[in-house]
């Protein structure tokens, strides 16, 4: 982790360390006007987002403190938790119990597929990011198979509704009718017109504690070590392969709960789509948050969520009203999406590149 | 004997021989549950001539150490606004696809050009990077394609809507422009188009000539070795940049091929993920992340769209269903992800 | 220190790799507290004996090793570094092990923090333990006590000056509760003089309580200062253990480098007198940046036909000053190649210029390991000098002449005894011999006016060895060429150069013809310039 320079920060490196979110907060303060939406409607728009969408994005977090980059396998661990949800809608379990069964079945499954990342990502070391990413590919596809022609066949599913009219392979839409927002009501607060989901924050508030006790631990430490320099972590004695593992497991997991969390707000599971853009979201909104590829803070994702959300609401209405295209705006948020990660990615390989030289740099000039 | 046979194995690699197997099997089969062969032949073969440039792009960054252009979408940017423009120019047959061409390579080359710039400063990473500077080029062309002031009545959305439309259709400009007069046709099912295939050769021809000359040659050093590269005298990064270049206008003119023999253009997403079949095929090929071959390209596509061919085809005839898809994602991904996580013998 | 057991012995060390035998009967012992200086030149066998000491599998891997190692009278056998560790052994690189956002604290207790523990240690394992940094902090301090500096254990590492990261390196190692043996490799390299100073007290201090030290360094000076006895190794063998209070730097520079002066010029037919023309290439406060062979102000003048070596220990700079002009690290100052100057930084000026350039850097810069011998061989003069290429359209295509390309491969092949299986057979496949002499031809295929060869014999067989010196020769004698030759072997230089400089710290220590007694080479190495051993004469002293 980069140190900060000891005295007076300038203004001008506050501006350039925080570049993204900076203009992010610009663009925003231009669009929200011009989209005409109402106070009130954006802030339950942000607070329902952010229940929904913030644990997934700090299920990001533990990759980046072990120097393993930008986890684009999290979409495994997504779908670990539809595979749950599946099965307990299934079996008709509703409440908070269908949805702590449902992590319960996940988490096996998510367990294993973060061993399987973590263990392709140690053979492919220096190329995490592409591996992890075509490796979510490579799962999705496995995950078809399974969901498509799998169940229903070999894996029973009793409940008709799930499935296809051809007798295999469950529906692409699937109601999740008895655990829609049970976490979110589980401890209802209404002020003036907002619903404010208490449960999920606390949930989410119990993850953060987790996230900042995590890094005092000695498991915390070893990868924070390790993500800075492996060759030296490992002649100490840390066992290099191993904790990265760890980490990509924690992050899977924590990416099935997140997954879970974020569909029994919508109400509704996409079997093959919803787990698409889970990673995609999450890790552009880490970025917009003001995270880089290798440094990541608790602020980052809240900031990162509403911000990124601010604009997702927000640019097909703004677009509609400055161009007359609803279109344009929803194309707009889809470039920034991808422009931004693409803008981290070429920030953090030039720095990269630039440290190096620096590095050598200092060796010089020392009579 | 066996020796010959290991070897073989070894430089092979047991995914690309299970894959190879596979397909054959797959031919063998067909047959036997009521698939032509020479219709599965000719469709195979027609693909192979429809994808081949695109996998022909991937080998000049490859050699040069860039990696697999995941940024392909930025060449096939490029020869869409060729295509749509030449549709709006209204030229049909041979000369209009000679007026997408000529629109779309030196809009490709700046494109490659300032992509290689970027390319250039981000060494190591170059991948992923390619991958979302592809994705946003593809996004922001999305709004641009509802902005720019195209106005031919075959593209726009109709009912006095603006901006152009998702497919545009090719037929009755230029397409099959390449083998509408030289192909073969034997019996009902088995077409072959010549046309395409020769220009098709003609690009594999030019690449070949290219990696034989002085500059194709630094090219292969700098991929190999760029220490040696630079210490021999050589400017790594303009090496770079023209590997680039090479590659997006192969994209541009690649996207043509294609939609000439597909009959459409795709705009707006449609270029999203088209860089991922032909990383998979050069892969499938026997390419490695920083070598590929000419021969790497015309067995990797044969491979790759028998597989895409020959699946949907059997398959759906044995079992009723359609795996094709999830086959193919399953294959494609899974070569990738085999040539990510090799050990990389050489220096890099 | 009057315990009986030493708390170290070593007996009768021998290692072998591979038929090349690097050490012979080493023997020393060391009691707690005292600290013994080790001095030898490269390839004296230093690291091998250190390697063998904290149970490198290096060793292990490679046959083993003779004699025997003895711990308070126990004999061990140390199969990896945790052993050592754990016999009571810490080592101190030359490259700190320093993860550079921690703080120095970190650094100390890195992999052996304290911890509390905790209920979730039930179910996760050890490792959820969380860290008890006050307890951290306190053992950190403690350890720099001992140092006696004045480091604050909350500093990041990437904010501390060099000699302080050293220190952090040393404390590290003394937290080991177990730690009673210190190796200190050539730990006052990096260091400006105060901070050496510092560290020798540092050292001093630590002797004091019981802790034994091995300091390897070559500078003599402060073996003197600091340790009790030294021994110095030379060709694998202790040539002389004694006590620094009864010898002096000369003293010890001649066991170093003296040899017996072998019949060297038996074998010699010919007593030809070298005759040289003008001064061909000059430098002028030359550096170079290259990591590890810093150059920091480097003027020579060389002679056309001459052969000259550049000599010195490892990391003094000798290696930097090739690269540097070849433009392959960046470099500055002036540098003239007959009497013009000429651009630095530029790999493909240099070459134009007509100077060709053998690296040691075989694998990493001198060959493409995945490609056949023959485009190894004509790379550089098809890309500088447009050999082997056709030209067609006017010159608009250059096409690869492949034909002339195996021809010219052909030659060499039989010219230099490259053993292979033929012209396209990979560079990877080769010996290390038969490596190298694919780096000469690429070199002699663009016919240079100036030759840089570095390291051109190492790792390489006898046979090759001969070969490749030879051919240097005969290279010097029939075309003319100038060859600057840059070697870690003393006697190598002084077999084949004229006149040999001697890089110390970046700078020239002093200039002499290759037939000047040995020892004198060795004080220069050694940083000792005496007023009498200054000679920049050029008044062609004969072979």
């Amino acid at each position: 982790m980069a140190s900060k320079k000891k005295g007076s920060m300038s203004f001008k490196d506050i501006i350039a360390n925080n570049a993204v979110p900076i203009i992010f907060i610009a663009l925003s303060a231009v669009a929200i006007p011009i989209s005409g939406f109402s106070a009130t409607y954006l802030i339950q728009e942000m607070l329902t987002r952010l229940a929904r969408n913030s644990f997934l994005v700090l299920s990001l977090l533990i990759p980046i403190l072990a120097g393993m980059g930008l986890n684009f396998g999290m979409v495994l661990g997504a779908m670990a938790g539809q595979i749950g949800m599946i099965f307990v809608t299934d079996w008709a379990i509703v409440g908070v119990s269908g949805m702590m069964l449902a992590a319960l079945i996940g988490t096996p499954i998510a367990i294993l597929l973060g061993y399987i990342c973590g263990a392709v990502l140690n053979r492919a070391k220096g190329r995490e990011m592409v591996t992890s990413y075509i490796l979510g590919f490579f799962i999705n596809g496995v995950y078809q198979l399974v969901v498509l022609y799998t169940m229903g066949s070999i894996i029973p599913i009793s409940n008709p509704q799930l499935v296809l009219s051809r007798g295999y392979g469950i529906r692409n839409a699937i109601n999740l009718t008895g655990l829609r927002h049970v976490l979110d009501n589980l401890i209802p607060l209404r002020i003036s017109t907002i619903d404010v989901p208490i449960a999920t924050f606390i949930l989410i508030g119990i993850f953060c504690l987790f996230v900042v006790w995590f890094r005092k631990t000695k498991l915390g430490q070893d990868m924070r070590a390790l993500g800075q320099d492996m060759k030296v972590a490992e002649e100490a004695g840390i066992p290099v392969e191993r904790t990265r593992v760890i980490a990509i497991v924690i992050s899977t997991v924590l990416a099935c709960y997140g997954q879970i969390i974020f569909l029994q707000n919508i109400g509704t599971m996409n079997t093959y789509n919803s787990h698409d853009q889970a990673g995609m979201f999450a890790i552009a909104a880490l970025l917009i948050g003001g995270a880089s590829v290798s440094r990541a803070t608790i602020t980052n994702v809240f900031v990162g969520v509403i911000l990124f959300h601010m604009m997702f609401v927000v640019s097909p209405m703004a677009g509609k009203e400055l161009i007359g295209q609803a279109q344009l705006g929803e194309y707009f948020r889809v470039f920034v999406s991808y422009g931004i990660i693409a803008i981290a990615l070429v920030l953090h390989a030039w720095k990269r590149m630039r440290e190096k030289a620096e590095a050598r740099r200092s060796l010089r000039g020392e009579k | 004997m066996k020796e010959k046979l290991q070897n073989f194995i070894e430089n092979a690699g047991w995914p690309r021989i299970i894959i190879g197997l596979f397909l054959v099997s797959l031919f063998i089969a067909a047959p036997f549950v009521g698939v032509r062969i020479d219709a599965s032949l000719s469709d195979t073969l027609v693909r192979v001539g429809m994808n081949g440039v695109l996998v022909l792009a991937m080998v000049p960054m490859v050699q040069s150490g860039c990696g697999l252009n995941f940024g392909l979408p930025l060449g096939i940017i490029a020869g869409l606004v060729g295509a749509v423009t030449s549709i709006q120019i209204g030229i049909t047959g041979g000369v209009g696809f000679l007026i997408a061409m000529i629109i779309a390579v030196p809009i490709a080359a700046v494109l490659g050009w300032l992509y290689g710039q970027l390319l250039n400063r981000v060494k190591g990473d170059e991948m992923m990077i390619a991958t979302y500077v592809g994705f946003s080029s593809v996004a922001l062309m999305c709004m641009a394609w509802l902005l720019l002031p195209y106005t031919s009545p075959t593209m726009i959305w109709g009912y006095g809507g603006s901006g152009l439309r998702t497919t545009i259709s090719v037929e009755g400009f230029w397409l099959n422009a390449l083998s509408k007069y030289l192909h073969i046709q034997i019996g009902e099912f088995f077409y072959f188009p010549i046309g395409m295939y020769m220009f098709f050769a003609l690009m594999v021809f030019l690449i070949w000539a290219f990696f034989h000359t002085k500059t194709g040659t630094a090219i292969t050093a700098v991929g190999s070795n760029p220490d040696f590269a630079r210490a021999s005298g050589i400017d790594v990064d303009k090496m770079r940049t023209i590997s680039v270049v090479i590659s997006t206008v192969l994209g541009a003119i690649g996207i043509l091929v294609y939609e000439q023999s597909f009959g459409f253009i795709q705009l707006y997403m449609g270029p999203f993920y088209m860089a991922f079949p032909a990383v998979a095929a050069i892969l499938l090929g026997g390419a490695s992340v920083n070598k590929a071959s000419m021969a790497n390209v015309l067995i990797g596509t044969f491979l790759f769209q028998g597989i895409l061919t020959m699946t949907p085809s059997v398959i759906n005839s044995v079992m009723q269903t359609d795996m094709s898809e999830v086959i193919r994602i399953i294959v494609s991904n899974g070569m990738i992800l085999y040539a990510l996580t090799r050990k990389v013998t050489v220096k890099r | 220190m009057s315990a009986e057991v030493p708390l170290l012995k070593m007996e009768n060390i021998g290692k072998e790799f591979f038929g090349n035998r690097v050490l012979t009967d080493v023997s020393f012992s060391l009691m707690p507290g005292e600290i013994l200086g080790l001095v030898g030149e490269n390839g004296a066998g230093k690291s091998t004996l250190m390697n063998i000491l904290f149970g490198m599998s290096v060793i292990n891997e490679t046959g083993g090793h003779e004699g025997k190692v003895y711990i308070d009278g126990n004999e061990v056998k140390f199969q990896n570094p945790h052993d050592a560790l754990d016999a009571g052994i810490g080592m101190v690189h030359q490259e700190f092990s320093l993860i550079p956002g921690f703080t120095a604290t970190e650094n100390i207790l890195l992999n052996r923090e304290s911890t509390n523990y905790n209920p979730l240690v039930e179910v996760f394992g050890d490792r959820l333990k969380t860290l008890d940094r006050p307890e951290m902090q306190s053992r950190a301090t403690k350890a720099i006590n001992k140092l006696g500096v004045a480091i604050s254990p909350d500093t990041l590492i990437s904010e501390m000056p060099v000699g302080h990261k050293q220190f952090t390196e040393i404390a590290r190692e003394i937290d080991r509760r177990k730690t009673r043996l210190l190796v200190l490799d050539e730990p006052t390299a990096v260091l400006a003089e105060s901070e050496a100073q510092v560290l020798i007290d540092a050292l001093k201090k630590l002797s004091k309580q019981g802790i034994a030290m091995i300091f390897i360094s070559h500078r003599l000076q402060e073996i003197i200062d600091l340790c009790d006895k030294l021994i110095v190794l030379r060709d694998g063998r202790v040539i002389q253990e004694v006590k620094t209070t009864e010898t002096n730097v000369r003293q010890i520079a001649s066991w170093m480098v003296g040899r017996q002066m072998a019949v060297d010029s038996a074998g010699q037919t010919e007593a030809v007198e070298r005759k040289f023309g003008d001064v061909i290439l000059k430098t002028e406060n030359l550096w170079v940046d290259m990591p590890g062979e810093t150059v920091r102000d480097v003027s020579i003048e060389v002679r056309r036909g001459e052969i000259f070596g550049l000599g010195g220990l490892a990391g003094q700079g000798k290696v930097g000053i090739s690269n540097g002009i070849m433009g392959l690290y960046v470099a500055g100052g002036n540098v003239f190649l007959r009497g013009k100057k000429i651009k630095l930084n530029d790999p493909d000026a240099a070459l134009k210029e007509g100077m060709a350039f053998v690296s040691e850097d075989r694998h990493g810069v001198g060959l493409l390991l995945e490609e056949g011998i023959d485009w190894n061989i004509a790379f550089t003069a098809l890309q500088v000098q447009n050999k082997f290429v056709k030209n067609y359209m006017g010159g608009f295509v250059r096409w690869r002449d492949d034909n002339a390309i195996s021809a010219c491969t052909e030659n060499y092949i039989k010219a230099l005894e490259i053993r292979c299986t033929g012209p396209k057979q990979r560079a990877i496949e080769l010996s290390g011999g038969n490596q190298q002499k694919v780096c000469l031809a690429k070199a002699f295929a663009v016919a240079p006016e100036i030759l840089f060869v570095s390291e051109p014999t190492r790792g390489i067989d006898v046979g090759a060895k001969k070969l490749v010196l030879d051919t240097l020769r005969r290279v010097n004698e029939k075309t003319g060429a100038t060859i600057i030759m840059t070697s870690s072997e003393l006697e190598e230089l002084r077999s084949i150069c004229d006149r040999i400089a001697i890089i110390n710290e970046g700078r020239v220590s002093g200039i002499l013809p290759a037939k000047s007694p040995a020892e004198e080479f060795g004080l220069l190495m050694l940083g000792h310039v005496g007023t009498d051993l200054q000679d920049n004469n050029l008044s062609g002293s004969g072979r």
